[in-house]
């Protein structure tokens, strides 16, 4: 069993929004300067509450796209929704100096810790690829040794998020490896399949850590295909979004 | 009463009075698992409880869908702030497993099939108030959402009502599940919003 970070009680705090990012067209960052943030791991989320001026209030979780340096602002990448009463509120109204109620660290399963040995398969649908991206973050800054492998299915080239940042850190480091999935436009386009997972992720024997994120259908599929080619269900962790 | 976000009005002013403080509607079914779905043959399926000296009761899938089943139909409440409305399950009351279990515990693990734990007090599946439901809508429960049967604690949160359940083993102390462990509410009662440690 793993034991998390964190430390009793969860208060509710203000965070300053410092910075906005546009990532895609449909989804920005959030960089949020929290007073007494207690740092997190790679993997977890915040639990985020917005109140309108008559008292209603709406609660939703985000996961953390950043690391955790040990200090400085933390950063949360939301995918606007069709629906989405907070998600739009996010991307379209909140504006640098904002203020926004937060708590967190919160998860202690879908993490993943430097520490941990093992090779690293990433596998992303659309937005899913926010708590994977923390990861790989944090391997960056701890200089980790453990090979990376990010699968990233999007439905056009244009949907995915850190693109620049993803193109520049696989220039950089050649322990990382990154491989887009395009299910609507681009050179092939295709949803992800057991040849997809078998070519750009690790064999089965290689042990690895398997972090699984995105609509419910595509992990729904990418377990069944990991499980299939012979993975220990064991190794996987999945987080899921949206319903089936 | 948290500070005032700007330019926040919220849309979804309609939402019914018996939804817990923290939640939304939600029409859809969100599945929320840890790792892959497992896959159950029926006929490897049992279910077991385990009291605390160590007796056993267990029912193959036979022996437990031959068990008298309730229809019934409740709210459901995901800590990840959404609620589901009138859902309407099949299953066999706690009540009828319990019968023939003699047992001085306060405490029960549930036990899925992957390793999956979750504790909750007994009183709090006695009495009416919790089933193993092996059907949704009036169909077999999908291996998304548990099936073949999960348990179902419609009054505490839904990471209580374990997917995938193949056993309850009786404690005489309260301990910590899965989730429990990893800092959230050691009891769960989605009214007073016991969602983490501390709540």
């Amino acid at each position: 069993m793993v034991r998390t970070a964190l430390p009793g009680r969860l208060t509710w705090q203000a965070a300053t929004v410092t910075a906005v990012r546009a990532e895609t067209p449909s989804a920005r960052t959030l960089v949020l300067d929290i007073p007494d943030w207690p740092g997190h791991l790679p993997g977890q989320h915040l639990d985020l509450r917005l109140t309108a001026e008559d008292g209603y209030s709406a609660q939703r979780s985000y996961s953390i796209a950043s690391d955790w340096p040990g200090s400085g602002p933390v950063e949360i990448t939301v995918q606007r929704l069709a629906d989405g009463e907070v998600s739009s509120y996010l991307t379209d109204v909140v504006q640098v100096g904002d203020r926004i109620e937060l708590r967190g660290p919160i998860g202690g399963w879908f993490v993943w810790r430097s520490a941990q040995p093992a090779p690293v398969l990433l596998v992303a649908g659309g937005s899913g690829v926010v708590p994977l991206m923390s990861m790989i973050r944090d391997r960056g800054r701890v200089r980790g040794r453990q090979p990376f492998r990010l699968i990233y299915s999007v439905r056009t080239p244009e949907d995915a998020c850190y693109a620049d940042e993803l193109k520049r850190r696989v220039r950089d480091d050649p322990g990382l490896d990154v491989h887009f999935v395009h299910t609507r436009k681009g050179p092939d386009p295709k949803r992800i399949d057991v040849a997809t997972v078998n070519t750009y992720g690790w064999p089965p024997d290689f042990a690895p850590d398997v972090f699984v994120c995105g609509p419910t259908g595509f992990v729904e599929t990418v377990a069944d295909i990991l499980v299939a080619l012979g993975h220990d269900p064991k190794k996987i962790r999945t987080e899921r979004f949206g319903g089936k | 009463m948290g500070i005032i976000s700007r330019g926040f009005g919220g849309r979804r002013r309609d939402s019914a009075p018996n939804l817990p403080p923290g939640q939304y509607l939600t029409h859809d079914f969100p599945v929320l698992s840890a790792g892959p779905t497992p896959r159950i043959p029926l006929d490897r399926w049992s279910f077991t409880i385990s009291t605390e000296v160590g007796q056993k009761h267990t029912w193959n899938w036979a022996e437990f869908t031959a068990l008298p089943s309730e229809e019934f139909t409740k709210d459901i409440h995901c800590v990840t702030k959404w609620s589901k409305l009138g859902t309407t399950w099949k299953g066999v009351s706690l009540d009828t497993l319990f019968e023939d279990v003699e047992t001085a515990a306060d405490y029960v693990m549930a036990h899925s099939k992957g390793g999956y734990t979750t504790n909750i007090p007994l009183e709090d599946l006695l009495d009416g108030k919790a089933w193993i439901a092996y059907e949704f809508d009036g169909e077999p429960l999908d291996p998304e959402h548990g099936g073949p049967a999960r348990l179902l604690i419609p009054h505490l949160y839904f990471w209580k009502s374990a997917k995938w359940v193949n056993g309850l083993e009786m404690m005489h102390e309260d301990e910590p599940g899965f989730w429990e462990a990893a800092g959230y509410h050691m009891y769960g009662d989605p009214w007073s919003e016991q969602r983490y440690q501390g709540d």
